[in-house]
């Protein structure tokens, strides 16, 4: 009979979920994880371009902390790590705001354009106030609109917020249109002539990364110590559990929103007002996305989310020193970073899971033949 | 000889034994029912038929050769086919698409002749089923239709149906029981999960009966009597020696008049409920699982805001307090101390992921005019329900969901007690427990009783409620079947009143 054959497909392994992971196991198969991914990539590097792999590791690093970058890899740091702790707060509630490119972008536009309307006519310190209220406010209204829609209807904030990226973008690109009749794809410093944040101590961007740093201790207590950070963990992790409570799930959704979409305006703002002072479409450059990532990798916790940012700017920025350096192509270094990626966010799969191979039951079923 | 037959059939999850020397037969052209009350493997069983478990010991027979099956695929191979309680269809396809998915056959696909044989199949048994009918404009009877076609048109001719009546109404039940028959007619054998006595009566040819995961009986419907199938699923009467002392001067707290609530597709789950729950007293409510309890529980609790009827709160001044349309921190602010032990203790009544110290907090992190929180309040709690109720954990910063299933219950109950209520209730608040911790629960329940608060205990042991109860409110889907005095009821009695279809009421005291 045709069944007679199925008793050795018993399946060779069943995946089951660890209950609890020590902080140790955690490490070392993130630590395994990393060896591999380097590993990996310096058998690429030396297939497809001959290259000394160490060589290249080392051209990585400086083009993170080679001399005078390092400054500016950590403002790079501190933007992103901005915006990565402005999607935490909604991520704790589960709710998938992956719109913070959009709600960043406002904050630019909304920043630039006082710049440019006011600037000159009012005193700069008024100015700059006033910048500082626009960016954030508008960031909060691209924030709310998705999440009132989803506390009244159930609709998918993953779509609403995603589709409030690309009206942000227009908006950015009719407002380029305005302020600049020769039809350029940027609006630069000539224009935004005020407004610019002061140098502290004779250094570019120090008073930006001072904001994000207080941010960041700020978020962390608010997440951990405040009666808003609790509900948002309660609704985060059970509805039921917040409705058996009486928590107004609407309502704390609608406000962590806001919180959202206000951190997302202040990183518009010091993108536009204490680093860029130009504006375009593509100034976000897709750091609403990478927030997402940092913000995971992180597990949601504001200090860890400094080394994640800390590991993603790095790559970046050492990937297109790869690329120049060597002369290869951009699109290698991309793959390397993948790579490193590929391994860091894979090996979650085996913190969270075990895998256990059938040895005793398939010996079993053998001896029964 | 058997279309389908178990032998010694025996299935653990961790220690728990879901399935333990079970035996089952189905002839062709038979209806087989197999009985048994929650928990009692019914699901457990069926799935490992399905493909879905893989048995640890036993035999499986398929018209009398061995077989094993290791996937639902190979449970199709071999013409057995699983309607699950809960559709797995796909909304925005129409019935044949559904019905097609995932077939893989030598032919072109050809939609049309695919539709002919659904309308075939249809025509044969008597489904109504429109083909072209996308699933999410059915009603669920509707999708449980196609849910059968689909195995019909894989060839099934051993059909499961996991408690396919617990979706329909009456007059949609009657016309799945046609079908059925209609089935077993043209040769199929058919398996029906239930736990309702009059269906069984009804469709089947004969009766298996599990108990607790073990192997009671096979008997001919033909020959048996609802007595006789209570009694063999629900067992003998065990003595437990619960203590149960008289209540003192009870008085009127709760007063629940005609209560109804409909659920979101607008089947009514409660049926004009009325009872009283009195202070010192704990009120017992039986019933099969699913019948209404949970509902009734969370409508008093505020967390069905469309319940209609009257709840009315009688305070220790004899002040009314009316609960209907009020929010559980609405409830809490008119000063009604009312505690409620949640029947799914991590998804409602705690938060897996947060420590002990934070799960304390739920109920009263608010309290304060700052904007932090105080953790000094709920630490203290936490460590006098740890040390008082014994609770085994590493510390109070251990996350709830690492705890065991009696150590939470401890941490819910303790932290619903602490709030010194006047009204304690608490949903099947043993479930899943070994013997020392529900000791440990019912002690607790006890020493809250002798306090003057009014417990209500939803429970799925008969002989638990019979020991533990004052009186015992007997629901059957939704409606109040009986209110019994729980020193001089029966098992017998009780079980009966479980499986009693709408119809007369004995609303004795």
């Amino acid at each position: 009979m045709k069944n007679k054959s199925k008793r050795t497909h018993e399946p060779l392994f069943h995946i089951s979920k660890r209950t609890d992971v020590s902080l140790k196991t955690g490490i070392i198969i993130r630590i395994v994880a990393i060896i591999l991914a380097l590993i990996v990539c310096g058998i690429v590097t030396k297939i497809f371009t001959g290259d000394n792999p160490i060589s290249i590791y080392k051209t990585i690093f400086d083009g993170a902390f080679g001399k005078g970058r390092t400054l500016v890899t950590i403002h790079e740091i501190a933007i992103l790590l901005c915006v990565s702790l402005a999607v935490t707060p909604a991520f704790r509630m589960k709710f998938w705001n992956i719109g913070a490119e959009g709600q960043v972008l406002i904050g630019c536009l909304s920043t630039a354009m006082c710049m440019f309307y006011l600037g000159g006519k009012i005193p700069d310190g008024l100015l700059m106030l006033i910048m500082a209220i626009f960016a954030i406010v508008s960031g909060i209204i691209w924030g709310i609109i998705p999440a009132f829609f989803k506390a009244q209807w159930g609709t998918n904030e993953t779509l609403f917020t995603l589709m409030m990226n690309y009206v942000a973008i227009q908006l950015i690109e009719y407002f380029l249109k305005i302020a600049d009749k020769s039809g350029s794809n940027v609006v630069g410093p000539d224009l935004l002539t005020h407004g610019w944040f002061p140098t502290l101590f004779g250094t570019n961007y120090l008073l930006n990364i001072l904001i994000v740093a207080v941010l960041t201790v700020v978020l962390y207590i608010y997440l951990k110590y405040s009666k808003h950070g609790y509900e948002i963990s309660v609704v985060g992790e059970s509805e039921n559990t917040a409705r058996y409570i009486g928590i107004n799930v609407k309502k704390v959704i609608i406000r962590t929103m806001a919180l959202s979409g206000a951190i997302c305006g202040l990183a518009g703002l010091l993108l536009v007002g204490g680093a860029s002072h130009s504006i375009d479409s593509n100034l976000a450059d897709g750091r609403g996305f990478t927030a997402i990532m940092v913000s995971w990798l992180a597990k949601f916790n504001p200090f860890t989310m400094i080394l994640t940012t800390l590991l993603i700017v790095f790559l970046e920025r050492g990937a297109d020193e790869v690329s120049s350096k060597f002369g290869l192509n951009s699109d290698f270094a991309q793959i390397l970073t993948g790579i490193i990626l590929f391994f860091i966010i894979g090996c979650e799969f085996f913190i969270n899971y075990k895998i256990n191979f059938n040895h005793k039951k398939r010996a079993q079923v053998k001896e029964e033949k | 000889m058997n279309a389908l037959e178990l032998k010694n059939v025996t299935k653990k999850f961790g220690k728990v034994v879901a399935n333990k020397n079970v035996n089952l037969t189905v002839k062709s052209g038979e209806i087989l029912a197999v009985l048994g009350e929650n928990g009692s493997g019914k699901t457990t069983l069926m799935n490992m038929i399905a493909g879905i478990y893989y048995p640890d010991e036993g035999e499986i027979f398929v018209n009398g050769n061995p077989v094993t099956i290791a996937s639902p695929k190979d449970a199709f191979d071999l013409h057995i086919g699983m309607i699950h309680q809960h559709f797995k269809l796909v909304d925005i396809f129409t019935a044949t698409e559904n019905i097609v998915l995932g077939i893989k056959d030598k032919k072109r696909f050809n939609l049309k002749d695919a539709e002919k044989k659904v309308i075939e199949i249809s025509s044969k048994y008597g489904f109504e089923i429109d083909p072209k009918k996308k699933i999410y404009e059915m009603s669920v009877s509707e999708k449980q239709t196609v849910e059968i076609v689909k195995v019909l048109y894989r060839g099934a001719d051993i059909l499961i149906l996991d408690e396919p009546t617990a979706v329909l109404t009456p007059q949609e039940t009657e016309k799945l029981f046609k079908v059925l028959k209609k089935m077993r007619d043209d040769g199929k054998s058919i398996i029906i999960i239930t736990h309702k006595m009059h269906e069984v009566l009804s469709v089947s040819d004969r009766v298996t009966i599990l108990r607790r995961g073990e192997y009671i009986d096979t008997v001919a419907t033909a020959e048996t009597n609802e007595a006789e199938l209570t009694e063999m699923m629900v067992g003998k009467r065990v003595s437990l020696n619960i203590d149960r002392s008289e209540p003192k001067n009870p008085v009127d707290r709760l007063v629940v008049n005609h209560l109804n609530l409909k659920n979101s597709e607008n089947v009514k789950i409660l049926d004009d409920v009325s009872f009283t729950a009195k202070s010192g007293e704990i009120l017992g409510i039986a019933g099969i699982a699913g019948s209404g309890q949970k509902e009734l529980l969370e409508s008093i609790a505020g967390l069905h805001t469309s319940a209609q009827g009257e709840i009315t709160y009688i305070d220790p001044q004899n002040k009314e307090i009316n609960l209907m349309e009020k929010t559980p921190v609405q409830i809490r602010e008119l000063g009604v101390r009312l505690s409620f032990v949640p029947e799914d203790r991590l998804g409602m009544g705690l938060v897996g992921n947060m420590d002990i110290i934070d799960n304390m907090m739920l109920r009263s992190y608010k309290k304060g005019k700052s904007m932090f929180l105080d953790r000094q309040p709920p630490k203290k709690l936490a460590k006098s329900i740890i040390d008082e109720l014994e609770v085994v954990t590493p510390s109070a910063t251990t996350p709830v969901r690492r705890l065991s299933g009696g150590n939470v219950q401890k941490v819910l109950v303790g932290r619903e007690i602490a709030s010194s209520p006047t009204v304690l209730m608490a949903a099947y608040p043993v479930r899943g427990l070994d013997i020392n911790s529900s000791y440990t629960i019912y002690n607790l329940l006890n020493e809250q009783k002798e306090n003057g608060v009014a417990v209500i205990f939803v429970g799925e042991d008969l002989d638990v409620l019979l020991e533990l109860c004052d009186r015992i409110l007997v629901i059957s889907s939704g409606t109040v079947s009986g209110i019994v005095d729980g020193r001089t009821a029966t098992k017998e009695g009780v079980g009966l009143l479980m499986t009693k279809v709408k119809g007369a009421k004995e609303n004795e005291e």
